[in-house]
């Protein structure tokens, strides 16, 4: 399936590119006779058509453009060979079909702007276009998996070992793994996130707001494979050295250096999201609290933060979520052994690093292996997907509306 | 209403100023929690440069000894000089510098410190010039990795220090020894003297207990200060280079034939085995082709939807849907986007794996809503007094919205277009999933080719075990970042240039 298919991209028949630049020149040309033939047809006296000309030409063009991309698009998929020449046939076709419709009292712009906004409304319809080819295809692998390995041992079996003989695909360690390093992170990242937003919407004059801001956002626009580079070559060997001085055990992949650098990721995220909500609270509760005396830190933790409690919760989930779904760093920095531990020294893996690495290599979409990682990336895009909701529905529950 | 039954102390005047000092400290703490943490993200954000720029900084520079060459006739062909055997000529050159090394480890050792590369950038000099043959040339001759992250000091620190006392170096039945007044010497120095080469292993009073690396050229005293002392920071069995060829490379530098020069080859080769050799010019033109792409797909699918969304949309169950779509697609893992990739994509349309053109469709899905998002803002920030002044003067609601509204939504949307394009080519996980982690040599050139991207050569470099592999990672690194700091700027530019109050 893969051979037959990859021929259509090296180019039967004509380079794509050329392809493309004669179906532009072809439009253009269409475009350009539209154009100048509603400007002899108006023949010095204006306002004698119904449409400018302009919408003449476009009308001949697009009518060129939408039969070549029909035609070419239905013998690709016939696997028609020269469904490039047909499509390039086919404008031509068109736009001498279209060319002589034009008249002073054909409505031009009404068909042109119908066309545009189709166009418009198939365009923000390709969101849903893509959910659902998500959805479809993770469910449609993910289901055959489930027709190989029962759900129940996949939920519940507390081993994950998918390259042994037999393998077994018990879920439980990697949840516990992914969690694990999820919360070392927001514990990392919540109070520094929390307190980083507080001090930047309240303590923070404008100049040190311009000194303060570009660092979370310099932070926030770290690739997430530097991030595990320097996960895995300079904060695990440093957390390693010092948990021996300890005398402790660190294994070299530890899920401690791994959630740290994770935790320092949504550090940005937590704060921006956190200083936009406590910027939300309306002066006047402040201006409330200070008259009755009390103080700015007294303020804002009696009457900032519970009023901006929903969206910092929200905040916080998004932050795991976020967590939870991220994939380099881990890869990079944590293991692959699916150990079940609660232990932060010891290696752990998680969900996205065992997708990565299911699918880094050979894939053999028959085998149960490769199949699971569409199995995972079915729970993740869930978990993912349930974390926003009940993200934003916290927002919308909880939120006070102070106007 | 009940009255109150205790009556409250009167409170005098120092408990008061107690408890207003006590709500004050906690106030100064209450603050200090903010600075502080900002200090720690701060830091840890400087920490993170500074250890990237450090491990990369030197991959930029490589070292060259300049060697005289002898182009013979028998080995090159002056008519087909592109055929010749060079590597040859390369060993020798070095080989004749060190005549007295003449043993087999002697010669691995030598030979272990010029690069592959050198013969063909030898090749290269005698084909730009054939009337080299025969002749016999200085060329500058790349050093191997280990060689070069030798003298960069990443291999092991030396400490180098001249002798301070007169020594004697004997022979007798074929074994050498070395006496003088030496203070302490830490065994596993390395002492040159003569052209030879002897490791310590410990002092006994006046002689040495050593063992001889390079055998000197000549026997008999040698005055204090004619002699070298050489101490490793690490033992020899942790680096790559051995203490004989530390003391080739030592003798090299004194010879004044060792340059350092920048690593141009960095920037204009692509992926190699060999540290030294490898470079990111594939995984540059990779990542710009997919950006191509990702920008033709997601730019004007993006604006379209922002422009019907905002402007023309009714309000409907449809519209919500599509918006909370839009919403949940921004936060659903980018690796979910690449399970995407793998099963439409390559599994169902069949497109080659790896190629920049399923990786610029992945990554135009993956930045779509972001575009969308950002451009909504931006429509929305134009007033519609704008819109209803066209609307006005008879435009039609298209021509308002694309003559009017939407050059004054440009600025916008391109800043936010930038912001998703920086996110874009920094993102690796949808990538892998691809089939994006094979080791490529060439620079693509079409985008069914198969190729890196810029994050993912860091990627398969950062997996790789030798130190020079961790140099180039690093090198890559700080080139990703300084192109996105460089988009950052010019959307942060957009924006304050363009920014307008209505």
């Amino acid at each position: 399936m893969l051979g037959t298919g990859q021929d259509q991209f090296k180019g039967g028949g004509i380079p794509m590119l050329i392809f493309y630049v004669g179906l532009l020149l072809l439009a253009s040309a269409a475009f350009v006779a539209g154009r100048s033939k509603a400007i002899a047809l108006l023949a010095g006296r204006p306002g004698s058509m119904h449409s400018l000309p302009f919408y003449h030409g476009a009308y001949v063009a697009l009518f060129a453009l939408i039969a070549a991309g029909l035609v070419y698009g239905a013998a690709t998929a016939a696997a028609f060979p020269y469904g490039q020449y047909a499509g390039l046939f086919a404008a031509a076709a068109a736009s001498a079909y279209a060319l002589p419709k034009i008249a002073p009292d054909f409505r031009t712009r009404n068909t042109v702007e119908r066309i545009v906004l189709a166009i418009l409304a198939l365009s923000s319809g390709f969101a849903i276009l893509i959910t659902v080819g998500i959805v479809l295809s993770v469910l449609f692998e993910a289901l055959v998996f489930f027709s190989q390995v029962s759900p129940v041992s996949f939920i519940a079996g507390l081993q994950w070992s998918p390259t042994s003989e037999p393998a077994s695909f018990g879920f439980i360690p990697l949840l516990v793994g992914t969690l694990l390093i999820t919360l070392i992170a927001i514990i990392i990242a919540g109070p520094l996130g929390l307190f980083s937003a507080i001090y930047m919407a309240e303590y923070a004059s404008p100049r040190m707001r311009a000194y303060t801001k570009p660092i979370l956002e310099m932070l926030a626009g770290v690739p997430t494979v530097v991030l595990g580079f320097f996960a895995a070559l300079t904060v695990a060997p440093l957390i390693r050295g010092w948990g021996e001085a300890f005398g402790l055990s660190v294994s070299s992949e530890s899920a401690l250096a791994a959630g740290v650098v994770m935790g320092m990721m949504i550090v940005p995220l937590i704060s921006s999201l956190s200083d936009d909500v406590i910027n939300a609270v309306p002066q006047s509760l402040r201006d409330g609290s200070y008259a009755l005396g009390a103080t700015r830190s007294e303020t804002i933790r009696r009457v900032v933060l519970p009023a901006a409690l929903p969206g910092i919760v929200s905040a916080f989930i998004l932050a795991i979520s976020r967590a939870i779904g991220e994939t380099m760093i881990v890869v990079m920095a944590a293991g692959l052994a699916a150990n079940l531990s609660f232990n932060p020294l010891d290696a752990v893996t998680t969900i996205t690093v065992q997708i990565a690495t299911l699918l880094v290599g050979d894939q053999e979409f028959d085998s149960a292996k490769t199949l699971s990682a569409f199995a995972l990336g079915l729970v993740l895009f869930l978990i993912t997907l349930g974390l926003n909701y009940v993200a934003l529905r916290v927002v919308q529950k909880y939120r006070e509306q102070y106007d | 209403m009940t009255d109150i039954t205790m009556p409250i102390p009167p409170r005098t005047a120092d408990v008061s100023a107690d408890l207003v000092a006590r709500r004050y400290r906690a106030e100064r703490r209450f603050r200090a929690y903010g600075l502080i943490s900002l200090g720690i993200t701060a830091l840890f954000l400087a920490f993170l440069v500074v250890d990237i720029v450090g491990k990369g900084f030197p991959a930029f520079f490589e070292h060259t000894v300049t060697l005289p060459v002898t182009v013979s006739a028998d080995k090159v062909d002056a008519a087909n000089p592109s055929k010749g055997d060079f590597g040859t000529l390369a060993k020798d050159a070095l080989k004749d510098a060190f005549p007295a090394m003449s043993g087999r480890a002697d010669r691995k050792a030598l030979l272990g410190l010029l690069s592959t590369g050198a013969a063909d950038d030898l090749r290269k000099r005698v084909v730009s010039d054939p009337s080299l043959v025969g002749k016999t040339a200085d060329v500058p001759l790349l050093m191997s990795a280990d060689a070069d992250l030798y003298f960069k000091g990443s291999q092991t620190s030396v400490i180098r220090s001249t002798g301070s006392v007169p020594i004697n170096i004997a022979k007798l039945d074929d074994k050498f020894s070395i006496s003088g007044q030496f203070d302490t010497m830490p065994s596993g120095t390395v002492i040159r003297a003569n052209d030879g080469a002897f490791r310590v292993k410990a002092v006994n009073g006046s002689t040495l207990e050593f063992e001889v690396l390079i055998e000197p050229a000549a026997i008999g005293g040698v005055p204090a200060g004619q002699w070298q002392q050489l101490q490793f920071s690490k033992v020899e069995a942790d680096r790559r280079i051995t203490d004989k060829e530390a003391v080739v490379l030592e003798t090299l530098q004194e010879r004044g034939l060792v340059s350092k020069g920048i690593a141009w080859r960095f920037f204009t080769s692509g992926d190699s085995r060999e540290p030294e050799l490898s470079g990111i010019k594939g995984a540059l033109v990779g990542s710009l082709m997919t950006i191509v792409i990702t920008l033709a797909i997601s730019l004007p699918v993006g604006i379209a939807a922002a422009i019907y969304l905002e402007e023309f949309a009714r309000k409907g169950r449809m519209t919500d849907f599509i918006e909370v779509n839009i919403n949940n697609l921004a936060a659903v893992p980018s690796i979910i986007f690449g399970l995407l990739g793998l099963a439409v994509f390559l599994n169902f349309f069949g497109m080659p794996r790896s190629a920049p053109l399923v990786g610029g469709l992945v990554l135009a899905l993956l930045v779509l809503p972001t575009i969308i998002i950002a451009s909504r803002a931006a429509f929305r920030s134009v007033p519609p007094s704008i819109k209803e002044a066209a609307l006005g003067v008879g435009a039609s609601h298209q021509q308002a919205v694309f003559h009017h509204v939407l050059p004054l939504a440009v600025p916008g949307i391109l800043t936010g277009t930038i912001l998703g394009v920086a996110r874009a080519l920094g993102e690796t996980a949808p990538l892998l999933m691809i089939g994006m982690v094979a080791f490529i040599v060439d620079v693509p050139k079409g985008v069914t080719d198969a190729a890196t991207l810029l994050p993912v050569q860091i990627y398969l470099w950062s997996d790789l075990p030798e130190l020079g592999f961790q140099s180039r990672t690093a090198a890559a690194i700080i080139l990703l970042m300084v192109v996105l700091f460089a988009l950052n700027a010019v959307a942060i530019y957009l924006r304050k240039r363009f920014e307008r109050r209505w």
